[in-house]
């Protein structure tokens, strides 16, 4: 040690016998997880949307499991004939035969108890049933999507916000050259493009996947700008300096002090993008660039639903879009959640 | 006076204005302009001078947080500016930092015990020996222990100062540059803050370079002072030579500008007229003559001054007129246009 002595070296003799007891002292610290699970746990609005979300996930991963278990149908086979009868007897929801416009000859299927709980659509589909299915392609458009942007967003802001000059120069201009595309023209033609690509896996060409990858690459613009912004102001920031003072790497720097302090824009933004990303895949689906039918979406059947709503057949239209800002909601609110969580100057008392 | 702990020469430290669509550069800010100072073993040296005269960058760059244009920064016989990036970790254990905003200076969503065991890691220490060293730097400053896990919203602005004195403190340093570190304080606090690092710099052997914008803290702490202006330092001499003797024209002003506790008392202040002038575009001559009440015509606004001993014990001044001497400018030492 150098000419710097610490008063406390004084009681050296007697250090190494303490050193055993005072290991476990008031040093070793509540961990930053232990505090953001406590502030989670407490907001109640973001416990109960994670319950929601997780029951979602649930119901939509085990889809085929229901339908062989015999709960739910398929989603694609008619359970009511044209004279809008089911095998089962259930009263059809949509039985007046305007609408019905199911090609003659077509013959109705063996009908689950739970197959018109929703009633069904103009095809005589099952509602419920397509309610259900259709969850697997818009939740995964929503967090796959959600999940490129978060990833790209992060990393090309702050890399750019972080060593500013040339490095941020090129990736600003190359997010502005993202951030120019309209994304649902380009996602036309790129979806349409997409399929003839014979070197793609089939799980890219066609399917949710896809669109989820196309519309991930296509937004992660808005959160590189956002997350830039914050590591410009953040960089300048005394503790910044400190940090750099005492010897911390760059990468230390970044993801220790950096990276926690512009956590809350890049949640917000990233439960905003997922909410965007479900919607978007609907608009893809109206327009009949999207998932291809009849795989159900939740955008498809509110865009399908809409025209029947017009004419008084309101229900595919209110259980498809209740679906899509159940979620939507619960995405958001749990994104708020975790922002307060995340921030230490919140006090734990929270309704 | 021993030997010098650190010796700076010719610093320069400039920054680039740039403008326009293509980042031209449009011109050139010197924040420190060939500046030499002597920092030696357990002294305070305090640095005084006005809000943008370059103190706090001249502090950065002695700590390579800034990269200096030109100089030399001789820390304990090595040139610290000559050290690659990745070797600066020993150096980071010797010389170390108080910032002056205790708000901006803590990471708020680091525990105080993490952020003051950053340096701790750096140099190598052991997840159990940088808990102990930040309960005892914590115990040193006037803490507990457990307000290591606290976070820094948590506490006032007079206890995070301490906070970041403890960081300063926990690499154990032999340097440490205080970048005014009580400017940000209630003055009660700032007379507690200051107690603490005049105990801290004696039990500790602390060389201190004090870095503020007013005498009068500086006075309590510092063992000599030095007087920047305009990125130049203009005067160097003990405390008591600054305060009794002062010899160059803006030193005697900043004392002037000194509040006196007793309105009995009646001073010629004096008061300096206009701005500090553009660091863009410094005068020429003795940056301090467009301000100063006794400048010369022909002499201070075309010679640039040097720093020159006045009494032969480190007292220092650059000012043609009172360092007597001026006729040694028959050989102008910088020709003006």
């Amino acid at each position: 040690m150098s000419k710097g002595k610490f008063i406390t070296d004084a009681e050296e003799p007697s250090e190494s016998i303490a050193l055993g007891e005072s290991e476990g002292i008031a040093v070793e610290p509540i961990t930053q997880w232990d505090l953001f699970w406590t502030r989670l746990r407490r907001h109640r609005l973001a416990m109960i949307a994670s319950g929601v979300l997780v029951l979602l996930v649930l119901v939509v991963l085990a889809a085929p499991m229901m339908q062989s278990a015999g709960w739910i149908d398929s989603p694609v086979e008619r359970l009511v004939d044209d004279g809008g009868r089911t095998l089962r007897n259930i009263a059809p929801r949509l039985n007046d035969g305007t609408i019905n416009s199911l090609p003659p000859g077509g013959e109705p299927v063996d009908a689950s108890a739970t197959a018109l709980l929703f009633g069904s659509d103009d095809l005589g589909r099952g509602v419920f049933t397509r309610v259900i299915y259709g969850g697997r392609a818009s939740l995964t458009v929503g967090f796959v999507t959600g999940f490129i942007v978060a990833l790209l967003g992060t990393i090309i802001g702050s890399i750019a916000g972080y060593y500013p000059g040339a490095v941020d120069q090129s990736l600003m201009r190359f997010t502005d050259l993202v951030l120019g595309l309209p994304l649902l023209p380009v996602a036309i033609v790129v979806g349409r493009i997409l399929p003839e690509m014979s070197f793609l896996p089939s799980w890219i060409k066609q399917g949710p996947m896809g669109i989820a990858l196309l519309l991930g690459f296509l937004s992660w613009g808005g959160l590189a700008r956002i997350v830039r912004a914050e590591f410009l102001s953040l960089r300048e920031k005394e503790f910044v300096e400190a940090a750099r003072a005492a010897g911390a790497s760059d990468r230390r720097i970044i993801f220790r002090h950096a990276l926690p302090n512009a956590m809350s824009p890049i949640i917000v933004q990233t439960t905003l993008t997922v909410g965007i990303a479900i919607v978007i895949e609907a608009a893809l689906s109206f327009l009949g660039f999207g998932v291809p039918p009849p795989t159900p979406t939740w955008g498809a059947m509110a865009a399908e639903g809409g025209r029947l709503a017009v004419r008084g057949f309101w229900w595919e239209l209110f259980f498809s879009a209740s679906a899509l800002v159940i979620t939507v909601l619960s995405i958001n609110f749990l994104g708020d959640g975790l922002r307060d969580a995340l921030d230490p100057t919140q006090t734990i008392e929270r309704k | 006076m021993t030997e010098p702990l650190m010796s700076v020469r010719g610093l320069v430290k400039t920054y680039p204005i740039k403008g326009g669509a293509f980042q031209k550069v449009l011109g050139v800010v010197k924040a420190i302009d060939r500046v030499d100072l002597d920092i030696y073993r357990g002294e305070a040296l305090g640095l005084v001078g006005e809000s943008g005269c370059g103190k706090s960058t001249f502090g950065r760059a002695i700590l390579r947080l800034e990269e200096p244009d030109a100089g030399s920064v001789v820390f304990d016989g090595d040139d610290v500016l000559q050290l690659p990036q990745k070797d600066l970790k020993g150096y980071r254990r010797d010389a170390q930092v108080v910032f002056q905003d205790p708000f901006g200076s803590l990471d708020p969503r680091t525990s105080v015990g993490d952020s003051i065991a950053e340096g701790l890691r750096v140099q190598g220490y052991s997840r159990k020996e940088r808990g102990r060293r930040v309960a005892d730097v914590l115990e040193l400053v006037g803490l507990e222990p457990y307000h290591a896990n606290r976070y820094p919203h948590e506490f006032s602005g007079g206890q995070r100062q301490r906070i970041g004195i403890a960081r300063a403190l926990a690499v154990n340093p032999r340097f440490l540059v205080l970048d005014e570190p009580v400017s940000a304080l209630d003055v009660s606090i700032q007379s507690q803050i200051l107690n603490l690092l005049k105990q801290l710099q004696r039990e500790l052997d602390l060389t201190l370079l004090f870095i503020a914008h007013d005498l009068s803290v500086v006075e309590h702490l510092c063992d000599r002072i030095a007087v920047m202006y305009l990125g130049r330092v203009v005067e160097v001499a003990s405390r008591d030579d600054i305060f009794n003797a002062p010899t160059h024209p803006y030193t005697e002003a900043l004392l002037s500008a000194i509040p006196v506790p007793d309105p009995t008392i009646h001073r010629k202040r004096i008061l300096l007229e206009g701005d500090l002038p553009s660091p863009l575009n410094p005068p020429t001559g003795c940056s301090f003559n467009t301000r100063c009440p006794i400048a010369e015509k022909g002499l201070c606004d075309v010679y640039e001054p040097e720093l020159r001993s006045i009494n032969g014990e480190g007292h220092e001044a650059a000012c043609h007129l009172r360092t007597g001497d001026y006729r040694h400018l028959d050989r102008p030492l910088i020709t003006a246009e």
